[in-house]
């Protein structure tokens, strides 16, 4: 881990697309730290002990037969949907278009 | 199955196929019970009544046409609320989800309507299942009814409690790490999580991918092998499950197993109530024929890295998909669409799922990834070996399954290293793929209440039947847990 592990928490954070706020990262910075030290543990074995770590099938599973069959509609899938338009999921403009502002809805 | 005041599943199932109680009557009684007590146990989440009664019905209906009649027929069932059921609210106990209803039906809650089952509703639970002791979630933390200042364990907090209160005799959760196996041994219930792939996933809100098991809760032995013939088998909705079927093994002996006891599932700081309770389960095992073996699993020590870094790590690739596009809930942010995802994600998001999103992003992110997720992978390898050659052995292994009694709320909420700790001696089965099984072996002294506590036994993989024939078995000669103080007593 980084030196500075409110550093490594906002970095992170801004990997996994979450917004974190100043208090957030306070509390959870020494948290973070505390688990990756106890989870040090992981670093006790050589790695000469280790295998080469390929997952290895833990299930009974068999192919199927590539079948098609019919999905769900469009109106079930969009019903869930924050925001909409027609058919479509509606989501903030990503490139401003002349006449409109960033952050309207766009397809 | 021992008589209780309370019929189990089959007993009941018995019942209502001969007509000697109707399913409406069934089904009234559960949630007059719910109504009656659920206030302060706070195991349900939604609660479908209006369906349930209609199908309750429907079901008595074709009961008096002559219509065959499925080996579930008229039970009332709980479902986790990360299980899907179309039109039901499976809000996964996060506020990103507030009000979503499933679209569709998982596939194991199908088998279970198929078999004529009644669902009540959906149960409180930590926040997509990441967490011990239910108060992860952000609705309502479920009560142990043995106990209510105590936890009912996690993450399956309410289905737990919903069978151990006596509201329904059986009950489906997702067991991860633990997160069946654990409420049952701190609630007097029987948990099982199968054999990885051995219930199809179709329809499980995803946490850890390569470790999540639909699993069910239930007061008996037999109860869980009646729901395992009805919900094992291939899904082609899932290329993880495994393609032969259930089939309960009737006529097990215990006459010359040989059943392993790891050392390392007895520390010397274990409770000693409970260390006395798990003994007289294996002395149990002894006088039903079976010989006791002591071994090691000599890489139990690292299992909880490994599995907070393989978990988190599949975690925050599944919880990538809660962006605020497709559903749930949305915050605009600063207008811009990676300004929505954040905020909708910073707003929708409990502590503990922040925590684990970022520890799985950590140990995947560039630099670090083979120093932790690769690391984490190979030590996952050496902890199958173990079992591999364990079962080279024995049988069976048994142990206690959590190294402590229902603790009380708020002991360990702001001490996630000591909450992931108490997952200790349930992971290693779930690394592994394995089935287990907690079964309530006794009562422990805690703070003044009568606790129960689990004893867990671990089959090699694909041997569902015989880790349930044997706990079946070993049951009888088990204490009964009784009735819990804060429950109800089923009609």
């Amino acid at each position: 881990m980084e030196d500075d592990p409110l550093e490594t928490v906002r970095r992170t954070a801004q990997l996994a697309r979450l917004e974190i706020s100043q208090e957030e990262a306070d509390r959870l910075a020494p948290q973070f730290a505390r688990i990756l030290e106890a989870f040090r543990s992981l670093e006790s074995l050589p790695d000469s002990a280790l295998g080469p770590g390929s997952p290895r099938e833990t299930a009974l599973s068999a192919p199927r037969a590539d079948e098609p069959r019919p999905p769900l509609g469009a109106e079930e899938v969009l019903r869930p949907a924050p925001e909409r338009v027609e058919d479509y999921f509606s989501v903030p403009k990503t490139l401003p278009t002349p006449g409109t502002e960033p952050g309207s809805p766009g397809r | 199955m021992k008589e209780t005041s309370r019929p189990d599943a089959t007993e009941l199932g018995a019942q209502l196929r001969s007509g000697e109680r109707s399913v409406v009557e069934t089904v009234q009684a559960c949630l007059a019970a719910i109504d009656s007590r659920d206030g302060e146990l706070r195991a349900f989440a939604h609660l479908e009544r209006e369906r349930a009664l209609a199908r309750a019905a429907s079901l008595d209906e074709s009961r008096r046409s002559g219509a065959p009649l499925g080996p579930l027929f008229g039970v009332p069932v709980a479902l986790k609320s990360n299980l899907c059921w179309e039109g039901a609210v499976t809000d996964c106990g996060s506020r990103i989800l507030a009000g979503y209803r499933a679209p569709y039906t998982a596939t194991c809650v199908q088998r279970l309507l198929d078999a004529g089952a009644v669902p009540l509703g959906t149960t409180h639970m930590d926040e997509f299942a990441m967490g011990s002791s239910g108060e992860n979630s952000a609705y309502a933390c479920s009560k142990n009814p043995w106990d209510p200042t105590r936890t009912a364990g996690g993450s399956s907090s309410g289905s737990a409690v919903a069978v151990a209160a006596g509201f329904v005799p059986l009950a489906l959760g997702s067991d991860t790490g633990g997160s069946v196996r654990q409420p049952a041994s701190h609630t007097g219930t029987v948990g099982f999580k199968p054999t990885y792939g051995r219930v199809s996933r179709y329809g499980l809100v995803a946490f850890g991918s390569s470790l999540d098991q639909v699993s069910p809760l239930a007061s008996s032995v037999r109860d869980i092998e009646l729901t395992l013939e009805v919900l094992a088998g291939p899904d082609p909705l899932d290329a993880t499950s495994s393609p032969g079927r259930f089939e309960r093994e009737r006529d097990f002996s215990l006459e010359g197993v040989r059943i392993g006891r790891p050392r390392e599932y007895f520390p010397e700081d274990l409770d000693g109530e409970i260390r006395a309770r798990i003994e007289s389960g294996l002395q149990g095992l002894v006088e039903l024929g079976a010989e006791i073996v002591e071994l090691s699993l000599p890489h139990t020590e690292v299992a909880i890295p490994t599995y907070y870094v393989v978990a988190t790590a599949e975690a925050s690739s599944n919880l990538a998909r809660f962006d605020g596009v497709r559903y749930g809930q949305r915050t605009p942010g600063d207008g811009s669409l990676v300004g929505m995802y954040r905020a909708t994600r910073q707003a929708g998001f409990g502590d503990e799922v922040k925590r684990r999103i970022l520890l799985g992003t950590y140990v995947l992110s560039s630099g670090y990834y083979d120093a932790w997720y690769g690391r984490a992978s190979k030590v996952r390898e050496l902890l199958r070996r173990d079992f591999d050659r364990a079962f080279e052995e024995v049988d069976l292994v048994c142990g206690p399954t959590s190294a402590s009694a229902a603790f009380p709320l708020g002991e360990k909420a702001d001490d996630p290293v000591s909450m992931y700790l108490s997952d200790l001696l349930t992971v290693p089965a779930s690394l592994a793929g394995l089935p287990a099984v907690s079964l309530p072996a006794g009562l422990v002294n805690g703070g003044g209440s009568a606790l129960p506590v689990g004893l867990q036994l671990t089959g090699p993989r694909g041997e569902d039947a015989r880790v349930l024939a044997a706990a079946r078995l070993l049951e009888e000669s088990l204490p009964l847990p009784g009735s819990p103080p804060h429950g109800e007593v089923r009609p």
